[in-house]
């Protein structure tokens, strides 16, 4: 379970000054579903999932994952975190076991049941043929997969997304979405983030809508339809951060 | 700290930099070439120079003595020049090198020496030029032998002793042994080059995870699992660093295979050597110089600090670098940094004091210099190696805390 409570995210920049990435965001994601965070390029989701992960410290504001404080607790909370998104890239000079091992071994499992759990996820994957192979090889197919099983060598309780179809062609994009039904399915915490309207139709349970660093609004997407009497979720993006801008 | 994780980092970010091939070729294929290269090459190319320059017999033109038979005549005779008939343009004929040396005597130079009138021998020379310094070498010989035998025939003439003129002989004894001679030759050299291997045996590794890693998305990766930064950032550390330091490993194993495989070339070219007033010419004519096995070993101790400098430095500079490129254009200009103390070191004259002592680089240069001599310092040796432990302690200090802020992480 993921609660965030009054996040917020400041950055100082040299020209522009003081800049508000994230205000008063708080949120909840329950285990065993998805939680769509929506919004534009700029809109401060990939902050926030940062500042989950525990990458940046809030300036205010909280957030527990799997019952962790992300400040007071962070090397615990990445325990329990996988984290998938466009900008986590493999390391190309390794085969994709030695990822696979690498990552089993800083999150201190033991060699035993790194192998184990690469069996296991090479199997799911179907990533045997290109297992001992050096990733700079790989086609971006295979490159996605190596990166769920490194999300999941540690078998997190909670995972996020940032992002990770941004860039891939259909059947890549495909494979991530097929992995993300089943995380939930194994009632895993989901948290999901993307400007692509139809991914958070299709997967989503909750959505929250993200713009200028806020959450503007939060539901399901039948709450969502019934609040702005739009069916489409495009129309629907629209409108909730049009309030805000007529706000 | 868990020294597991930075075990597993170190480990995997070893095997990683060993698969890249700018890393392979700055950490073995350089610091085992370099060395042999600039000495056995150089020494081979120097000698074959002078070699066929002295195979030569130079052009050297006669001016003036026009009623002088004899000196003429003496000249003419001479095995190792060859006289060329008199031109105006004398001095653009050496300056285009197509003349190596001309003598200017007085008309009646042979009836000046008879009547014992002093007159004078003008050599023109062009300097730094090597088939003309050996030219003018020879007739700068010539004449003093020429005058020799006439003030003896003088004397002679007198019934007068040798003695009278010639008092005394100077005569000059090398007490320094072989090792001190060669740990000047090439004292300030080996220190030099070393010290620039360490830091390009640093530098590509260090852009590489960091500047290299976040170009290419791994760091946050990386960042995402349970392990530390702190534990990240050593582990990075000792890869950069045993980078460096296999630089000077390899770089001082090239040397001390160099120095006796040197010896054994250029040995049978050592003969009696004849001072010709060039450092380059009795290097060549000479075996290569030795240096102290000890001292040696003591000076690639005195560069283990300035690696971990290199290394922890080059991490945090390289850290805040956007790009890979970004982080060369931080790094490259160091190079000047590095090369002026070191380079420094190689001037003549340049002593180690207390307040040299504390700068580094040039501090480990100047030690380094003595101690190939087989000098050993204590005194300087404990403040050297102490001061450059403390700079690398603040540089890794540097580099940790430069892992630990998100402005420089996620710099955009």
């Amino acid at each position: 379970m993921i609660v965030a409570q009054g996040l917020t995210k400041s950055f100082h920049d040299k020209k522009r000054g003081q800049i508000m990435a994230v205000q008063d965001v708080s949120f909840t994601c329950h285990p065993g579903r998805i939680y769509g965070l929506l919004g534009a390029n700029g809109a401060g989701k990939t902050t926030t999932l940062r500042m989950l992960a525990t990458l940046l410290k809030p300036t205010h504001g909280t957030a527990t994952v799997a019952g962790l404080s992300v400040t007071e607790r962070p090397a615990e909370v990445r325990a329990q975190v996988g984290f998938l998104a466009a900008s986590t890239a493999l390391y190309a000079r390794l085969t994709a076991r030695e990822t696979l091992a690498y990552f089993g071994r800083l999150n201190g499992l033991p060699a035993a049941e790194v192998a184990a759990r690469t069996q296991r996820l090479a199997d799911d994957l179907e990533m045997h043929e290109f297992l001992d192979r050096r990733v700079d090889k790989f086609s971006t197919g295979m490159k996605q997969k190596t990166s769920i099983a490194r999300t999941l060598i540690h078998d997190p309780a909670v995972i996020i997304f940032d992002e990770p179809t941004l860039g891939l062609d259909v059947m890549a994009a495909r494979t991530i979405l097929r992995f993300v039904r089943d995380c939930k399915a194994r009632g895993k915490t989901v948290i999901y983030s993307t400007h692509i309207m139809s991914e958070v139709e299709k997967l989503c349970d909750t959505i929250g809508i993200i713009h200028g660093g806020r959450l503007l609004a939060e539901g399901s997407l039948a709450d969502l339809r019934a609040r702005y009497a739009e069916t489409d979720m495009e129309e629907i993006f629209i409108k909730a951060i049009g309030e805000k801008e007529a706000a | 700290m868990n020294f597991n994780q930075i075990v597993t980092v170190y480990l995997k970010e070893l095997r990683d930099a060993l698969r890249d091939r700018r890393t392979l070729v700055s950490m073995f294929i350089v610091p085992t070439l370099v060395i042999p290269i600039i000495i056995l090459g150089f020494g081979v190319v120097t000698a074959k120079i002078i070699r066929k320059a002295r195979a030569e017999t130079p052009g050297v033109m006669l001016l003036g003595a026009k009623d002088s038979p004899e000196i003429r005549a003496a000249l003419a005779a001479h095995p190792r020049i060859r006289i060329v008939p008199a031109r105006d343009d004398f001095r653009t004929l050496i300056s285009n090198k197509s003349l190596r040396a001309a003598v200017e005597l007085p008309d009646d130079f042979d009836a000046a020496l008879l009547e014992s009138r002093p007159s004078t021998v003008r050599l023109y020379t062009y300097d730094g030029e090597i088939k003309s310094g050996f030219a003018t070498g020879e007739l700068d010989r010539f004449f003093r032998d020429y005058r020799e035998k006439a003030i003896q025939a003088r004397l002679s003439e007198r019934g007068l002793p040798a003695a009278l003129v010639r008092p005394y002989e100077i005569t000059r004894q090398n007490v320094a042994p072989p090792e001190k001679v060669g740990g000047n030759l090439v004292g300030g050299f080996i220190p030099y080059v070393i010290i620039l291997l360490c830091f390009t045996g640093a530098m590509y590794p260090a852009m590489d995870l960091t500047a290299g890693e976040k170009e290419r998305g791994t760091l946050e990766t990386l960042l995402c699992s349970p392990v530390g930064r702190t534990e990240i950032v050593l582990g990075k550390f000792l890869v950069v660093l045993t980078s460096a330091l296999s630089t000077v490993v390899l770089a001082g194993i090239s040397a001390m295979a160099t120095f006796p495989l040197g010896a054994l070339l250029f040995a049978p070219e050592a003969g009696p050597a004849r001072a010709v007033g060039s450092a380059a010419v009795a290097a060549a004519r000479s075996p290569m110089p030795q240096i102290d096995p000890l001292g040696f070993l003591a000076s690639l101790a005195m560069v283990a600090p300035i690696a971990v400098l290199f290394a922890a430095g080059l991490l945090a500079l390289s850290l805040f670098a956007k790009s890979y490129k970004e982080a060369q254009s931080y790094v490259s200009p160091l190079i000047v940094v590095i090369i002026l103390p070191a380079l420094s070191a190689m001037l003549p004259g340049v002593e180690l004091n207390l307040q040299l002592s504390l700068i580094p680089i040039l501090n480990v240069s100047l030690v380094c210099k003595e101690l190939v001599s087989g000098i050993f310092h204590w005194g300087h040796l404990s403040l050297i190696f102490a001061s450059s432990c403390v700079y690398a302690a603040i540089a890794l200090a540097l580099a940790v805390r430069m892992f630990n802020r998100e402005t420089v992480l996620f710099r955009t």
